[in-house]
């Protein structure tokens, strides 16, 4: 790792001040479980670390009958909140899940939400990517079993946040602070894809800082949430999926359906939610709309399993929001 | 692989360095430098260079020059004779570093001993009193849960955090709570009957 300097400012604004309009010149800290091993691993050689945890809010705030959590809470906290389970049971279904109990103690909301990808070839130092400011990707003639299946290329990683999947469902909107003020970005619109910014994952400025995720009133969803896995712990999931649904009687009124680790966003399926609009939820109905969301997937030479992958955790994401029991 | 130009880790393990890591420049306390530029109003940035870290270990006040870049793990290892977690993979995969910090199991190599100034931290060394060892610690042995042992002090870390959080820790528990740790010698069975051994309010 580089020798860097380290600053713990108070507060957002002093927070704010110490960052760098420069990429990865002077960059936040949140649990370090993300960034620390990329600088150790000289993908990332930041002159300045910025501890963020003392100048964030780490606490849950009841907003417009919604939540509002501050970017410096602890991952185990939110899988243990009792509100956010209440509330927004996919986010916790998700946060309890994520890398281990360590890695939950330390990981930060902001870290999780702009961690950096797994691409193998994005994580070495020595394969110069379109990640790294380079002029090519090596997955499509590489090893690609766990890269994109939807929305990808030139770059075709997936997008590696748990907690953005469901928030993303929930329609949230994230508070950022940099040295112009704050702005609101919905979660729809935060994460890019990488043929419209090739080199980061979403329209946070180098400047600024992710400061809270602001969640609207819930309504009368249900929600289902679940993530195939290779590993139980230590591991990111192969697919997963969110599925909110408000039903109008024994038929489905109105769907959202988004899945993580397919796409190098999360990934909200229309095709999927008009399957099921209109619908009782059965069997058949739940594997129609997996089947809808997987119709554009383009599997890369070693990922076309994915796609059954991903199926899978669509129909039973949506047979656990409709409270039928699932494997 | 490119050669870098900082040393490893930034622990400068010159000769001095090393009679400090062995212990025979007599303890780390003695090497501290008082605590500078204590409260100051606007933030200064420290580093790169070795700044003033002061650690509070098993209950005892340590004191260290070290860089920021400096994780609690090599800090405890390399600087202050506290060997007994281990550096398995050093990029929060493996657990053989886990200690507790604030009663949380946390990744001491993937934490910077700059951030948990002002914390309790505990590591596996200061479990045992005297030759009395840790009610866990007696039960990997009684129960035979080693085989290399590399994986020990991080998994009886993971177990006291779990079994003081839950003292009577069901099987789903205890397995959902040690799954940051890994054993590469596969003696998970035994560890996890180890575990489920103390239970009953019989821990120290
Ligand atoms: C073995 C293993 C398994 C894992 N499994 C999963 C998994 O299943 N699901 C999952 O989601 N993650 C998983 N992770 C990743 C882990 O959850 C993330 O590394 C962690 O959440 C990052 O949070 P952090 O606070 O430690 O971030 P840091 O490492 O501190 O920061 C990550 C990045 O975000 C930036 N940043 C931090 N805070 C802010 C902020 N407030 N505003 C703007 N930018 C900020 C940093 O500059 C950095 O670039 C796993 C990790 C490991 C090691
Ligand atoms: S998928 Fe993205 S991160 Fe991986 S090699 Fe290609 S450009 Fe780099
Ligand atoms: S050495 Fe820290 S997790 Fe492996
Ligand atoms: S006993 Fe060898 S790694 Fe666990």
């Amino acid at each position: 790792m580089k020798a860097f300097a380290y600053i713990n400012p108070a507060n957002e604004k002093e927070a704010v001040a110490a960052l760098s309009p420069q990429v990865e010149q002077s960059m936040p800290l949140g649990g370090g479980q993300d960034l620390l091993a990329r600088m150790k691993d000289y993908v990332t050689q930041p002159e300045r670390l910025v501890n963020v945890k003392t100048a964030l809010e780490s606490t849950v705030t009841p907003v417009g009958g919604g939540l509002r959590i501050g970017a410096a809470m602890k991952m185990a906290d939110v899988a243990e909140h009792p509100e956010i389970l209440r509330m927004y049971p996919a986010i916790s279904a998700a946060a309890i899940e994520v890398g281990t109990p360590q890695i939950r103690n330390q990981a930060t909301v902001g870290g999780n939400l702009n961690q950096r990808p797994r691409c193998w070839y994005y994580r070495n130092e020595e394969f110069v990517c379109f990640k790294k400011g380079g002029d090519r990707c090596f997955s499509p003639q590489g090893e690609n079993q766990f890269h994109a299946i939807l929305g990808a290329g030139p770059s075709f990683i997936v997008h590696p946040s748990s907690l953005a999947v469901p928030m993303l469902a929930y329609g949230a909107t994230f508070r950022l602070a940099g040295p112009k003020g704050e702005r609101l970005v919905p979660a729809a619109n935060y994460f890019t894809l990488p043929r419209q910014s090739l080199r980061m994952e979403n329209v946070l400025a180098p400047d600024e800082l992710l400061t809270h995720v602001i969640l609207p009133a819930p309504g009368n969803v249900k929600s289902g949430h679940y993530e195939v896995r290779y590993k139980a712990s230590h591991d990111w999931p192969i697919a997963f999926a969110t599925v909110l649904i408000a039903m109008n009687g024994s038929v489905v009124k109105e769907a959202k359906v988004v899945m993580g680790a397919v796409a190098p966003v999360p990934w909200r399926s229309a095709e999927a939610e008009q399957a099921l609009v209109g619908k009782s939820i059965t069997e058949a109905t739940a594997a129609a709309a997996a089947e809808a969301a997987m119709k554009n997937a383009r599997p890369l030479s070693q990922n076309g399993y994915k796609v059954d992958v991903a199926k899978t955790a669509v129909k039973r994401a949506i047979l656990r929001a409709a409270g039928i029991q699932t494997a | 692989m490119a050669k870098k130009d900082d040393s490893p880790d930034g622990l400068k393990l010159d000769r001095r360095n090393f009679f400090k890591t062995t212990g025979l420049a007599g303890l780390a306390e003695s090497i501290a430098a008082p605590a500078e530029a204590a409260a100051q109003s606007t933030p200064a940035a420290v580093g790169p260079g070795d700044v003033p870290v002061r650690l509070n270990v098993n209950g005892r006040q340590i004191d260290l020059m070290i860089e920021p870049r400096v994780t609690l793990l090599d800090a405890l290892r390399t600087r202050a004779n506290l060997t007994g977690n281990k550096k398995g993979c050093d990029r929060g995969a493996c657990g053989a570093c886990t200690m507790i910090v604030d009663g949380r199991p946390v990744y001491s190599c993937s934490t910077l001993a700059i951030e948990v100034q002002g914390k309790q931290i505990r590591n596996v060394d200061g479990l045992a009193t005297g030759d009395r060892l840790h009610p866990v610690q007696q039960a990997f042995c009684e129960k035979d849960a080693l085989m290399c042992g590399f994986c020990t002090p991080g998994f009886i870390m993971a177990s006291v955090a779990l079994l003081e959080k839950n003292p009577n820790a069901t099987p789903e528990q205890i397995k959902k709570g040690l799954d940051g740790n890994i054993c590469r010698c596969g003696t998970f069975s035994r560890i996890f009957e180890a575990v489920s051994s103390v239970k009953g309010g019989q821990r120290g």
